[in-house]
Order: structure tokens, then sequence, then C-alpha cells
């Protein structure tokens, strides 16, 4: 069988600090496919971001990979030297980030910002790098290309310049896009063209694709797969549909049950209480057993790893053969 | 419940005011508040806020440039009923936010009027007694929360500056009161802001808009920088407050669904005016004006039911020199001739004569609402 395109294994971020040792991602495994999309989702703080800086190499320092795997095609990236890694980015994994404004060269026209990007990458001449940053533009929905294409990154509006961006970043052709919150900054009118964008160019081309975001409303529509994050951890991960309609972790059913229906008013959304614990304070045994109403005694000594409930993995001990006088509870509860 | 709150004008009153919206031509709303039971809370005429943005004169001398002046809000007209919920949604630049420091004076207007409880705003303003029956909540509880002052100071503040209770344990005792009402320990006073989540740092501002007991809270955003369990904890919270206070709330936002949750009623903004203005619940299953079903059709689907989001295409155009005519024309697959030239005025929907709606093919009948929109062009 062929290797994932991208495979992370038990992968751990620790941060040193004036008082300990932070643990801000702890045994993050999961692969993507060529083609395939995984939304990764969470609420702030739950290291979605970080597990996509960590995968591009770009994690803030003093932030370090303290265990665990990243492959690339079957090849290990997390070792690799900054200039190795380097070379990586942009050829093999593009990077889309929330503001478009800081992934783009102010003093360079946006062409040439495409142009080098080619000529480095794939060793094209300058014309037929022109040629093809031209037609990029177009392909990515900016009007009068062949104009434009000499335009600095302050011609262009939010929505424009994130296109550039999106150009930018697949015009090398990588084998993986790492896209953290690309349609954050945008409009709901704006945001769904650049959606149907990323999701078409990604089949289109047999692209890899991260996505994260905090919008579950993105991610039901531009993910295959969807991870959702929790205190540095991957709470469950499964096939798209089923975590959005059947979510099989507590944590997975709250997020779900909180987002507020478009179609509907209801009197009161249901809600988790409380907070996510912060990093130096994450509780034993499973991070969400103090805001969890099914918690039962193991929750708060063992940490559970992702358990198969059917379609989906979750890290819950409910769905733990040994335990499963509690789910049948829980589902009577549910 | 939300019945309850809404004391919705009868049909009759409705045809009434509808009949008397059109023979008085564009600027005037039917007249929901002389049929609701209440009065309205706050009012705003043909509300106008202009900012100069040119260059500095003799740049402009050289360049031989005219001034430049962005109509942020350019013209807005409406009414929130005591105890109700009046939601502006609408994206980046739309002016809702403008609108919202408007009606809390925190601009002056560059034309029209604010009305608060049958008084001039400017007059409000200048009195204590009633600036304290407004307030404001911001987006950003990182921002709006002095970072150097415990949390029982934030809360006092408002009551100290306006001397309401003067006796430092009795002011105590409220701010401990206040903190339990927004679900905080009475002991989180003796804490900084930075000590709290942003969930809680937005509870501290709410426990601080109402310290002063105010009537009327403009909110700007007060979900948007939140995620989305917390945000459900907040509104679940503003809609508890409301219904035992009897607050009457401004909701600026740009998610529908939040807004679908909260609002009475929704007013839809593009460029500086309303484009739709409705009962909540008509303008989710009945959306009229183009940009509305535009911006419904847009929203991504979490329940996949198989639905096409259909893009708006092209961008908001700037407020600077917007285009002549209706200013959504040149992004409307409906728009003719008439909408190139002519500003649609504010009218009563044919078919759903409780919203008021800035179109002319709305106007004219060509809109078929029946139809997504890309077919309703074809067919108009």
């Amino acid at each position: 069988m062929m290797p994932a395109l991208l495979e992370v294994e038990d992968l751990r971020v620790e941060f040193p600090t004036r008082r300990g040792l932070l643990t801000a991602l702890d045994g993050i495994s999961f692969a993507i496919d060529p083609g395939e999309v995984l939304g990764v989702v969470g609420e702030s703080g739950a290291g979605k971001s970080m597990t996509g800086a960590a995968i591009i190499g770009l994690l803030e320092p003093p932030g370090r990979i303290a265990a665990g795997q990243v492959r690339l095609a079957g090849r290990r990236i997390d070792t690799l030297p900054y200039e190795e890694m380097r070379k990586i980015r942009g050829r093999e994994i593009g990077a889309i980030f929330q503001d478009p404004l800081t992934t783009l060269n102010p003093l360079y026209r946006i062409g040439d910002q495409l142009i080098e990007t080619m000529q480095t990458h794939l060793g094209v001449n300058a014309a037929e790098a022109r040629r093809r940053a031209i037609e990029w533009l177009e392909l990515v929905g900016i009007p009068a290309a062949a104009q434009r294409v000499d335009s600095y990154p302050h011609e262009f509006s939010g929505g424009m310049r994130q296109r550039v961006v999106i150009a930018l970043a697949l015009c090398a052709e990588p084998k993986l896009i790492v896209a953290d919150e690309p349609t954050t900054a945008l409009d709901v009118s704006i945001q769904a063209q650049v959606i149907t964008l990323l999701k078409r160019l990604a089949r289109e081309k047999g692209t890899a694709m991260m996505l994260v975001t905090h919008d579950m409303g993105v991610i039901a529509e531009a993910a295959d797969r969807v991870a959702v994050m929790y205190a540095g951890r991957i709470a469950e991960i499964g096939p798209v549909r089923e975590v959005v309609r059947h979510p099989k972790h507590p944590y997975s059913v709250g997020l779900m049950a909180s987002i507020p229906p478009l179609d509907r008013r209801v009197e009161r959304l249901a809600q988790i209480e409380g907070a996510m614990p912060r990093l130096s304070a994450i509780p034993p045994g499973c991070p969400f057993n103090p805001r969890c109403p099914y918690a039962f005694g193991r929750c708060r000594t063992e940490r559970p790893e992702l358990l198969e409930t059917g379609a989906t993995r979750a890290a819950c001990w409910l769905y733990d053969a040994a335990s499963e006088r509690h789910v049948a509870g829980a589902r009577a509860h549910g | 419940m939300a019945e309850q709150i809404v004391a919705g004008p009868t049909a009759a009153a409705f045809a009434a005011a509808t009949e008397a919206a059109r023979d008085a031509g564009p600027t005037a709303l039917p007249a929901f508040a002389h049929a609701a039971d209440a009065g309205p809370m706050l009012e705003a005429e043909e509300l106008a806020r202009h900012f100069d943005v040119s260059r500095p004169l003799l740049q402009r001398l050289f360049a031989g440039e005219a001034r430049r002046i962005l109509r942020a809000v350019d013209g807005v007209s409406f009414s929130i009923p005591k105890g109700t919920t009046l939601s502006l949604v609408g994206e980046s630049g739309c002016g809702k936010s403008t609108v919202a420091r408007l009606v809390v004076g925190l601009y002056p207007p560059t034309r029209g009027r604010v009305i608060f409880d049958g008084q001039d705003l400017a007059q409000a303003r200048a009195d204590s007694a009633q600036r304290r029956r407004m307030q404001m909540i911001f987006q950003d509880p990182y921002a709006s929360l002095n970072p150097r002052w415990r949390v029982q100071d934030i809360i006092a503040e408002p009551i100290r500056a306006f001397g309401l209770v003067t006796d430092r344990g009795a002011q105590r005792d409220r701010v401990a009161q206040l903190l339990t009402q927004v679900g905080l320990s009475p002991l989180d006073g003796e804490k900084f802001p930075h000590e709290f989540s942003g969930g809680q740092r937005q509870r501290i501002s709410i426990a601080r808009a109402l310290s002063s007991n105010p009537e009327f809270l403009v909110c700007d955003e007060p979900t948007s920088a939140l995620d989305v369990s917390v945000q459900a904890q907040i509104l679940n919270l503003m809609k508890a407050l409301q219904r035992d206070l009897g607050l009457t709330y401004l909701f600026i936002s740009h998610n529908l669904a939040v807004v679908r949750q909260i609002s009475d009623r929704i007013g839809v903004m593009y460029l500086g005016r309303i484009a739709e203005l409705a009962p909540a619940e008509t303008l989710f299953t009945a959306p009229r004006h183009p940009y509305t079903r535009a911006l419904m059709e847009a929203i991504p689907d979490l329940d996949m039911t198989g639905r096409k989001r259909i893009p708006v295409g092209g961008e908001v155009p700037s407020p600077i020199s917007p285009p002549p005519g209706c200013p959504f024309h040149p992004r409307c697959p409906l728009a003719n001739e008439r909408c190139r030239a002519e500003v649609p005025a504010l009218l009563p929907a044919r078919g759903t004569p409780e919203s008021v709606v800035a179109c002319h093919a709305v106007e004219e009948g060509r809109d078929h609402i029946e139809a997504p929109l890309a077919v309703a062009a074809a067919l108009s």
C-alpha cells in the first residue's frame, strides 16, 4: 500500500518556560492522503495552529518538537536542518496564513513574487515564469491578470490579496498545503469564493491539504476528514460528515451543539460549562474530564488514547470495551 | 417567549403603516413604534456620518485632487421598541459599527439625528441621569478592560462616576451582585483582567456595562472574538439578562446565525445604508433584497444537505466612491438600467409587507423569490 502523503506520528511539542516545561502538543497522530483535505478544528489555544507550524518547521522558539515524527511522502522532515527545510517549504509544502498582508512582501510587485517562487523551486526561465504567473492569477480569479501582475499588494482588496497568497502557495505545485485560517479575515461572501477555489485546486492538482480553522461551517464544506483538538491533543478524528452529524467524543458533542443554527431560533444554546484548561494546568487523565458530563473514575486518572467508535476514533474512555457499562449509561442520557 | 417580547403590530396596523409609508415617499418607515405597546427606546432618523479622508491640503493642491469623503453611514433610519433587540448585520465596511458609535454619541452625526427615549441624543448625553441609561459592550475584551485595575474597580467605575452608590461597603455589595449576575464569583473582583479567559473577560465587560443600571445596551460584535462554545455562554447570558432586566439591545454582528438567535428585528446594511429591515423570522424565511439572499446563500452549510453554496460575485465597492444608483448593482444579478441610475428607497416589500427593502427589482416584482438568485436573474 502507498504510504500517506503526510504522516504525523505521536508528535509532542514542548515550551521550556521559567515556571517549568509546558507541553503544548501531546501525542498528535494523523495522516493525509494525496488530494485529501483534513480539517483541524478547536478553540483558541487547543494547538491547531501549532500543529501546522510544527509540520512546516516554523515553531516559534523556544517551542520545539520533543518527540514523534513528521514524514512527507515517506521522508522524515522534522529533523532536517533549517536550510533543507526551507527548500521543502514552498517546493513541497505550501503555506497559507490568515493575514494575507503579512505573507506578501509589500515592496515587490505580486508578479515578481510569483515569478521568483517559480524560478527558485521549478527552475523555469523568467519569461516562462511570467507566463505561468499570469495563468495562476487567472486561475484564482483575478480579473485583468495580465495587467494586475505588475501591481503591488496594497493595490488589492483583502479578498483579492488572499487569492494572490493562494496562487503563491500553489504556484510551485507543492504536494501539501498547510492553510491556517485562510478565510477568517474575509467576509462571508468572499469566504465562499476562496473556499470553493481552494477545494477545486486541491482536487484538480491532487494536492493534500491541512485546513486549520475554528469555523465548523468552513470545515463542513471543504474537508473530507476532520480532527477535533482539545488542550493540545486530538479528541476525535473521522469523516467530516460523521463528526459533524454524529460526534462521539463528549467535547465534540458539546462543540457541535453550541454552534448557533442558521435555520431556526433556539431559546437557549447548548453550552459547555467552564473553559479549556491552560497549558500549565492540564488535569491528569482526560484533559476534558472536569467539564465532561459523563466523566467517571478512570477519566480522572488515566489518559485515553484514540479508540474506535465506529465511523470515527475518539480519545474517550466511554468507547473502551472495559467501560461498556458507562457507555450504556451515557447513551441513555444522550 | 420571543413572541411575548416582540409587541408586534397587528396586520391592520401594518397595512395602514405600509400605505402611509408608500404615500410619504422614500424616507418614511412603517410606523412600527406607534403600533407597539411600548414607545421606542431609540430612533435613528436619516443618520449619516461622513469622514474626510483627504490627503493634506498642500499635497492635494499639488496633485490637483478634490477632497475625498468616506460615507461610512449615509442615511440610516430605524427605531428600537423598548425591551427588544434590533441587530445590524453586514460585511466589513458596511457602516454597522459606525452606527453603533453614533447612537451612543461617540461620534456626532454629519446629518440626521438620534432620539433616545423621546429626547434628542445631544441633550440626553449632557444629562448624567440620561447618560447612565445607555452603555456599550465592545468586541475585544482584551482591549476594553484596563489591565492595571482590579476587576472590582473596573466594574465599580461607572457606579462611582455617576455617583449611584457612595458608600464603599454598598459599592462592594453591588459589585459582588453584578459578578454573580454574569456568572462569575464575587471573589473574582480581587483579580486582574489577565487572570481571565476571553469569555470571562467579556462577562466582566457586561458586568461593568450593567453597573449603571442601563436600559439600553449597544453591543458591537460582543462574541466575535470568542470561541464558539464560549459564544454560546455569552449569548445565553445576554438573553437571560434581557429577560430579567427588560433591556433593549442594539446588536452589531457579521454572523447571521448569531443574529438569528438574539434578534427581534434585523437590519442588513450595505455600503452605509440599510438594504433590508425585517422581523428576524421573516428575514430568514423570506429574505427579499438580492444582497440578503446572496448572503444567506453564501453561508457555509453545516448540515451538508447537498445545498450548493453560491458565492456572491465581486466585492464591496469603496465607500469613498460608491457606485451611482443602488450601491449593490455592480454585484447584483437582477440589476438593470434603473438600478444603475436611481438610488432605491426603503419600501415595504410586495408579499412580505413587514419587511422594508431598498430594491427596485423587489418593488417592480421581478425578483422571483421562489427561485435561487441566479435563476431569478434569468427569469427577470
